[in-house]
């Protein structure tokens, strides 16, 4: 057992998932959408890694590889949308975004 | 006194209130590059978490590929944006280091709370027994989760060739 209990890890956990999901609903530009979103990936990372090392078990570090790739591969592509959107609209608002149709 | 500060439970509260406080300017900040600093330190923050709870490789991971690649990969873009009007109202050029004390504060705690980790030896020993090193997470990768490296591997490939194309100037035309 870890020294750190694992409800506490959670809680920090829940606290960063929290405050990552108000960013994206509450902002409207794009990037700072996209850090929330790396807020939210990054806590769903400790709850992993917080639950790996309760049990003593490799398999949480294991997901959090995979999170990590799947975040690489989500900024990557985000990022580049996100020049698309300014070359063609001037601006990072996603209320633009609704003039697109179909 | 000092012995009930020098546990990993205080180091760990305090490492997280560092994250917690940086994510929430990273969520509330006006300027993206000063929002992207307080990502960092927030990033780093966890990554002390992660040494704490006895994961230094993801620890290391963390550090490497989120405040290594991916914030770098966002400050290209922003390079790319450039700074319109209103990030200029928002960020005057004159006020100097007063930007950069937030994070540089975080960041220097968040220093001396791992250098007191790692000095004290009392905490090195209850850290080095509940360890899953690297080792482990390499058997098991590669054993009985090959199958997910693979489909990792062809999730990057599908998001460096998504990016390739949404990104291309859209003179050059034609194929791809």
């Amino acid at each position: 057992m870890s020294a750190i209990p694992l409800t506490h890890a959670l809680i920090l956990a829940c606290i960063l998932f929290s405050i990552g999901f108000v960013g994206v609903i509450v902002r409207k530009n794009t990037l700072f959408i996209l850090m929330s979103l790396e807020v939210m990936l990054n806590a769903v990372g400790v709850a992993f890694i917080a639950a790996g090392s309760a049990w003593k078990q490799a398999d949480g570090q294991i997901m959090f590889i995979l999170i990590l790739t799947l975040a690489a591969a989500e900024v990557a592509v985000g990022l580049a949308l996100l020049i698309r959107m300014q070359r063609k609209h001037r601006t990072l608002d996603i209320d633009k975004l609704n003039e697109m149709r179909g | 006194m000092i012995e009930s500060f020098a546990s990993i439970e205080t180091i760990f509260y305090l490492a997280s209130l560092v994250a917690i406080i940086a994510s929430l300017k990273v969520v509330t900040g006006k300027n993206t590059v000063h929002a992207l600093l307080y990502l960092v330190v927030s990033l780093l923050a966890v990554a002390v978490c992660f040494y704490l709870m006895g994961a230094p490789f993801a620890a290391g991971l963390e550090v490497i590929v989120y405040a290594g690649a991916i914030l770098v990969l966002f400050v290209f873009a922003i390079m790319m944006f450039g700074l319109t009007k209103d990030e200029l109202h928002y960020a005057p050029q004159s006020n100097g280091v007063l930007t950069w004390l937030g994070p540089i504060g975080l960041a220097v705690l968040l220093l001396v709370l791992l250098l007191f980790a790692i000095t004290n030896g009392e905490i090195q020993h209850k850290l080095t027994v509940n360890i899953v090193d690297a080792k482990q997470v390499g058997i098991l990768l590669y054993g009985p989760y090959l199958l997910a490296v693979e489909i990792a591997s062809f999730l990057l490939l599908a998001g460096l060739i998504a990016g390739y194309h949404y990104a291309k100037p859209d003179v050059t035309g034609g194929h791809l």
